[in-house]
């Protein structure tokens, strides 16, 4: 489904990694693995299109995904280290607004029902800034089951996560793989879900 | 074109949950165009002549004052990388962006322009056509600023930078917006002005998006 082959990045003058490649097929993760600043999430900036690699080809269901543009974006779900909620609104409001300009109208019910499975129950109707940093991540978090994207692209998603949020995300991602989604993670943990493969940057 | 409706009812929610924001620039627009008349003292001929160009310079300046924050606070939260990476088409959101800036900063200096011109003795006809040249002019400004906010995104110091790039761009609009109405009051009649700044509004209106979002796609390189 997601061939790379020859990548290669560039971050200011620095070559950050050259000729890597992986094929990924559904049912199937990849750990990113490397030290601070070895390129991880420059790599998964690259795979998304946010930033052109310096050389190689990413193709998507054997398309290059620069020509499949919306496309590949319709199927694909990238959550980086940012929080990306608002401060200002309430989790609710985030999670329909998010879904909105993806072009999905999300109804009230499973909103709220995606929340309370990432344990945000009580606080649908809280601005986001009352919440802690880890029930913010959850916010951000619960669009992966909204969102319904098959391939998953994850920079450090266990970060600011209690013992029970980690299952629960590793359970999530298990799910979504054995649904025949592809997930993509960073983690300087090692993760307790089955069939993985790993590179090292 | 849910998801345009949706960003503008984000931007507006935003903006109702961030008041002082939108009020600042209000205000100032208040105060800006208010001193005039206080610094020059009661003398209506020249209050009259001058005022179009003050109303315009003031307007002018309130809109770059929430220019700023235009994709900052998207860019600092990472909403922004979301919106790129959205199957939506990136012109799309842009466009509604704009579209919520000059609802929130642009909509409300020409609803207050008509009440400050009394200030400045304009008569009901004039206030008219200054009303008229706000409602074209204040979009374009809206428009051309997004150009300059998505180029000097993550720039430090970007806000001087903004003025410097996007004042001398605001050029056309002040000279028509306030021509029309000297034009007007002179007699000449503001159809030619305001006709000229309808043409500069459906020019930026097809290429600000465009160009903006180029500028956002480099910025988050």
């Amino acid at each position: 489904m997601l061939s790379v082959s020859n990548l290669s990045c560039v971050r200011g003058e620095r070559r950050l990694f050259s000729g890597l490649r992986f094929d990924l097929a559904p049912g199937e993760w990849l750990h990113v693995q490397g030290e601070n600043g070895a390129g991880k999430t420059t790599l998964l900036r690259a795979l998304v299109g946010l930033s052109p690699p310096a050389d190689g080809d990413i193709r998507w269901r054997g398309e290059s995904i620069r020509r499949l543009g919306e496309d590949y974006r319709r199927e694909m779900l990238y959550l980086g280290h940012y929080g990306a909620v608002k401060e200002e609104l309430t989790p609710l409001e985030n999670l329909q607004l998010a879904a909105a300009l993806d072009g999905r109208n999300l109804d009230d019910r499973e909103a709220i029902a995606t929340l309370h499975r990432f344990g945000l129950k009580g606080r649908e109707e809280l601005p986001v800034r009352f919440l802690s940093a880890g029930q913010k991540r959850r916010v951000l978090l619960a669009r992966l089951v909204t969102r319904q994207a098959v391939l998953w692209v994850l920079d450090e998603p266990f970060t600011a996560l209690d013992v029970k949020a980690v299952d629960m995300l590793s359970a999530l991602i298990s799910e979504h793989l054995a649904g025949g989604g592809l997930a993509i993670l960073t983690s300087h943990q090692t993760m307790p879900i089955a069939g993985g493969r790993a590179i090292k940057l | 074109m849910s998801a345009l409706l949706a960003i503008v009812r984000r931007d507006l929610l935003l903006a109702m949950r961030r008041k002082s924001e939108v009020l600042t620039a209000l205000f100032f627009f208040i105060i800006v165009v208010s001193l005039f008349p206080l610094g020059i003292g009661p003398e209506p001929q020249l209050l009259k002549k001058i005022a179009p160009g003050v109303l315009w310079v003031a307007a002018l300046l309130a809109t770059m004052l929430s220019l700023n924050r235009l994709f900052a606070t998207d860019h600092a939260d990472g909403t922004l990388e979301q919106l790129v990476l959205s199957p939506t088409p990136l012109g799309l959101l842009v466009a509604g962006k704009i579209a919520a800036h000059w609802l929130t900063s642009g909509l409300p200096l020409v609803l207050l322009a008509p009440v400050l011109g009394l200030q400045f003795d304009l008569e009901a006809s004039a206030l008219g056509v200054l009303v008229g040249a706000l409602l074209l002019g204040t979009p374009l400004l809206s428009l051309i600023g997004a150009i300059g906010a998505a180029l000097t995104l993550g720039v430090r110091g970007g806000g001087v930078l903004l003025s410097l790039l996007v004042l001398p761009l605001y050029i056309p609009a002040l000279i028509f917006g306030a021509g029309a109405v000297e034009a007007h009051i002179s007699g000449l009649g503001a159809g030619g002005h305001l006709s000229l700044l309808a043409a500069l509004l459906a020019l930026a209106a097809f290429f600000a998006p465009w160009a903006t979002t180029a500028a956002l796609r480099i910025a988050l390189e």
